[in-house]
Order: C-alpha cells, then sequence, then structure tokens
C-alpha cells in the first residue's frame, strides 16, 4: 500500500507539469458550465410559461428545478466524461512501456497490484478533482433557489463512482499497447458502447434485456443522481472497477507468461 | 553473488538463449561480452526478474530468481539499455520516488539520495529535469537510480552505448570506482571496455556461452579481440558444418 501511495504522487506530479491534465480539467468545466447554463435558461422559459397559465401552478405540474437542471446536468457530465476520460487514463500505462519505465517498476520490490493501483489512485486524483470543480455548478443553485440538496451530493457521487469506472477500463486499455493513440481510441469505443449498451434491451426483452440494462451505467447512476442510494447499485460500480484493475494485472502479468 | 545455471530463454520456436551458465564472485566486475543479437539483453533481463527463464536458474546474492524474486529485486540495481527515466521530474524528484520503491526507510532517504548524487557527480544537475540533460548525464542518472539502495549486485545493460569519447571515459571510472563495494555484470560489445574495468570477461554467442575465464587469464597471449573472434567464429563454423554436408 505504501509503494502504492509512492507510485501515485509520481503520477499526479507527472500530470500536472505536463499540459494535459490542465487542458482536460479546462475543457470540462468549459463544457460543464455551458451546459448548465443551457438547462438552467430552458428551466427559465419553462417556469415563465407555467406563470402565464390561467389555473397557476399546483401539484405535479409545477417544473422542478432538480428534476430539470441537476439531474439533466449530471446525466450530460456522464457523456461529457465518456469522450474526455480516455484522454486522461491512455498514457497512464502505455507511456511507462515506451520510455522503459515499466522496467525500472517491475524489477523493483513492488507487485505488480501495487503497481496498478498507484497508477489507478493516481488518475482518480486528477479526475475527481475535476468533478468537483463541475460540482460548484449545482451548488451555486442552493443561493440562487430552493432545489432539494441531498440528490446534489448523491448524484455527485453517481458521477464520481461512475468516472472511476471509466478510469479503471481507461488504463486496462492503455495497458495493451505502446501506443497512446490505439489506447485513447479503443478506450473511448469500449465506454462509449458500455453508455449505450442498454438501448436495445427494450427490444431484446427478456432476461437478457435486464442483464443489457443492468450493466449500463446511465441505469446504475440514475438512482443516486435522483438521491437514492442503492447497495446494487455501489456494487456496480465496485465491480466494474475490481474488473478493470483486475483486467490491466493479468496484462502487465502478461509478459511474464511466455 | 551472482550463479547461473543453465539459463534459457524461447519465444516459441525463436531461441534467445540457450544455455548459459557462468558465476561472479563478490567483488567482480564481470564483463558480458558478445555479438548484437547474442542474447545478452535477454539474459541480464532475467538476471534482473523482469523476465521469467524458459528453464535453468539463477542465484543473486544467495537467492534464487525464480522463487525469490522479491528478494533479487531488493539486492540488485539494475540500469537496463535505456535509462529508465521520467522526464518531467528533476533529478532529485527521481531519486527519491525511485529510493521509495526500492524500499529505502524514510531516514535513510536522504542521505542515500545525496550519497548516490555525489558518486555520479550530478551536483550541479540536480534541479535540472531528466530529460532536459545530455545523453552522458542521463546515463548517469541511470547509474545513480540503480545504486541509490546501495545494492550488493549492479547489472548494467551497455551502459556507454551512445555516448562521446569524454561521457565514455567518465562512466568507465564511475564503474571502476563502484567496483569497490558491488559486484557489477556489465553487458557490452565495445571490447576496450572490458579490458578497462572488467576483471573476468564471459563472451557469448547465439545464446550460449563460449568462454569464461579471468580477464588475465583469456588475454595471456592473445588480445581480447583476437579471443573474441576466435570464439564467435568458432560457434559460426559449428552452425554452416551441417549445411556444407547437404551441399556435398
Amino acid at each position: 500500500m505504501k509503494n502504492s501511495i509512492v507510485i501515485s504522487k509520481r503520477e499526479i506530479l507527472s500530470q500536472f507539469v505536463s499540459p494535459v491534465a490542465y487542458f482536460v480539467i479546462t475543457g470540462f468545466t468549459l463544457l460543464a458550465g455551458y451546459f448548465f447554463f443551457n438547462l438552467l435558461s430552458i428551466f427559465n422559459i419553462v417556469v415563465d410559461r407555467y406563470k402565464q397559465m390561467p389555473y397557476g401552478m399546483s401539484g405535479r405540474d409545477i417544473p422542478n428545478l432538480n428534476q430539470w437542471v441537476i439531474e439533466g446536468y449530471y446525466q450530460t457530465l456522464l457523456i461529457i466524461l465518456v469522450f474526455l476520460t480516455p484522454l486522461l487514463t491512455m498514457r497512464l500505462i502505455s507511456e511507462e512501456k515506451r520510455r522503459g519505465t515499466f522496467e525500472l517498476l517491475v524489477t523493483s520490490p513492488v507487485s505488480v497490484a501495487e503497481i496498478v493501483l498507484g497508477k489507478f489512485l493516481g488518475a482518480a486524483f486528477t479526475v475527481i478533482l475535476m468533478i468537483l470543480l463541475a460540482g460548484i455548478f449545482p451548488l451555486l443553485l442552493c443561493f440562487y433557489g430552493n432545489p432539494e440538496a441531498p440528490p446534489i451530493f448523491t448524484g455527485l457521487l453517481g458521477v464520481i463512482l461512475c468516472t472511476l469506472a471509466f478510469v479503471s477500463i481507461g488504463m486496462a486499455a492503455s495497458s495493451f499497447t505502446e501506443s497512446q493513440v490505439v489506447a485513447g481510441i479503443s478506450s473511448m469505443v469500449v465506454l462509449l458502447l458500455l453508455y449505450v449498451v442498454h438501448s436495445p434491451a427494450e427490444a431484446v426483452g427478456g432476461s437478457l434485456g435486464e442483464v443489457l440494462k443492468y450493466l449500463s451505467p446511465v441505469i446504475q447512476t440514475r438512482d443516486l443522481i435522483t438521491g437514492v442510494i442503492t447497495l446494487k447499485g455501489i456494487i456496480y460500480f465496485i465491480s466494474l472497477i475490481a474488473f478493470g484493475l483486475f483486467m490491466t494485472a493479468r496484462v502487465l502479468d502478461a509478459h511474464r507468461w511466455r | 553473488m551472482i550463479e547461473v545455471n543453465n539459463l534459457a530463454k524461447y519465444y516459441g520456436d525463436f531461441i534467445a538463449v540457450r544455455d548459459v551458465t557462468f558465476s561472479a564472485e563478490k567483488g567482480d566486475v564481470l564483463g558480458f561480452l558478445g555479438p548484437n543479437g547474442a542474447g545478452k539483453t535477454t539474459t541480464l533481463r532475467m538476471l534482473a526478474t523482469y523476465l521469467p527463464p524458459t528453464s535453468g536458474s539463477a542465484k543473486i546474492a544467495g537467492y534464487d530468481i525464480n522463487l525469490q524474486s522479491d528478494d533479487v529485486r531488493r539486492s540488485i540495481g539494475y540500469l537496463p539499455e535505456t535509462p529508465p527515466l521520467y522526464p518531467e521530474m528533476t533529478v532529485v524528484e527521481y531519486l527519491n520516488f525511485v529510493a521509495q520503491i526500492k524500499g529505502v526507510k524514510k531516514r535513510d532517504l536522504k542521505n542515500k539520495i545525496e550519497l548516490a548524487i555525489e558518486r555520479c557527480f550530478l551536483g550541479e544537475v540536480r534541479q535540472k529535469l531528466c530529460g532536459q540533460l545530455s545523453k552522458g548525464f542521463k546515463q548517469r542518472v541511470g547509474i545513480a537510480q540503480a545504486i541509490v539502495h546501495n545494492p550488493p549486485v549492479l547489472i548494467f545493460d551497455e551502459p556507454t552505448s551512445g555516448l562521446d569519447p569524454k561521457q565514455i571515459i567518465e562512466i568507465r571510472q564511475l564503474i571502476s570506482s563502484l567496483a569497490q563495494d558491488h559486484t557489477i555484470l556489465i553487458s557490452t560489445h565495445i571490447l576496450p571496455e572490458v579490458n578497462s574495468v572488467c576483471n573476468r570477461v564471459v563472451i557469448i554467442d547465439r545464446g550460449e556461452v563460449v568462454l569464461e575465464s579471468s580477464l588475465a587469464e583469456a588475454t595471456r597471449s592473445r588480445s581480447l579481440e583476437q579471443v573474441f573472434l576466435e570464439c564467435v567464429s568458432r560457434q559460426e563454423d559449428k552452425r554452416t558444418k551441417p549445411l556444407s554436408a547437404v551441399g556435398s
């Protein structure tokens, strides 16, 4: 564990002396802010329309700040992250292999599990920082409106868990190759597939349909985004993260098979 | 200190190392010679526990590379063909990182890093980024990371390749100065290097040891060049014989 911390610290240092992390974080907060502004403007128009209605506003028809803005915002963040996370994870292992520093790590008294965990923690730090920055926007609503507060935090947790799963998968893709481009493209394809995996669920139907729905990060984050913490969702994300870490460790061990 | 027994490495049908056996005592500087593609790097990688051998075994500082690989890793300093540097780290940051993953205790960190910097003459570049160093300095940082945890055995893979003559002399002096406290295994295909730093020599060709002796003994009546060419061409004769037999 101590070695993992050392490796993750080095990883964080590397990310923040190169421009990549800054570009990704800036791009992400820019996109997030723009989408947030959009959702809020639409919400304003909808509220204005309702005010003009003769019957006044009552009951379930009232447009809800949480539903219109916060939930929509978090769902949008996920799709942005499908494209941006691979840019952060593509270099994780492939760069070490290309530079030959992988040889240094493997010939040090450090286990493969510690290397993988350290790399993951390093990348996790950056994405969590990035998501927390984007989490400021919905918090602002608390000052200017009266949204339900808990879903803001559980939603943020959902986005973070989901992105950590993306990181873990991206790192596995990065461990297969020395080429960052190949790693980036392949993890983007895998994440995008995972993102839409539930779309044929209704057409397929039956138990396969249920499985497809279960596999979808979009559906699994839905509960957390609406403010419900379910064990099922948490287990899903933790197993996805564990799967990515396991795959990476197996691939790194693979040079020992031949 | 180093004891290698019938080490072999196959990649499918391709034989990288057929059968390598040699040994080195404490305090030896062993030159590991051979033409390009003879299996030097593969052998060193197996000894450094980067690659597992297909068959055979080796003991380094008393630990078996197959069974006690973590103990072996603690007992060696390994410089691969290209020094494994992180270009975005300064020399001090880099050595600090390496010392930590090599298991140097926190209270010894500073001392050991300073010692490595001093021994490798890195004082003037300590705050420079590894990526901005000249090739000679990169190589020295590579040696510094190998000695920072003060291991009994050092394994250097072609430590002087690609350097200018002045840098080569400096690196050789550095290696000679390390020989007092460490057992050193150096692979190279530059013969004068062996003459100037080694006391033992092992020549391999096509994955097999063709000569193992002390340098003085090997060069008693002939120059090292003659010995080397003889060993390597003898191997070639052995190879081509069956073919010529088919021809006739």
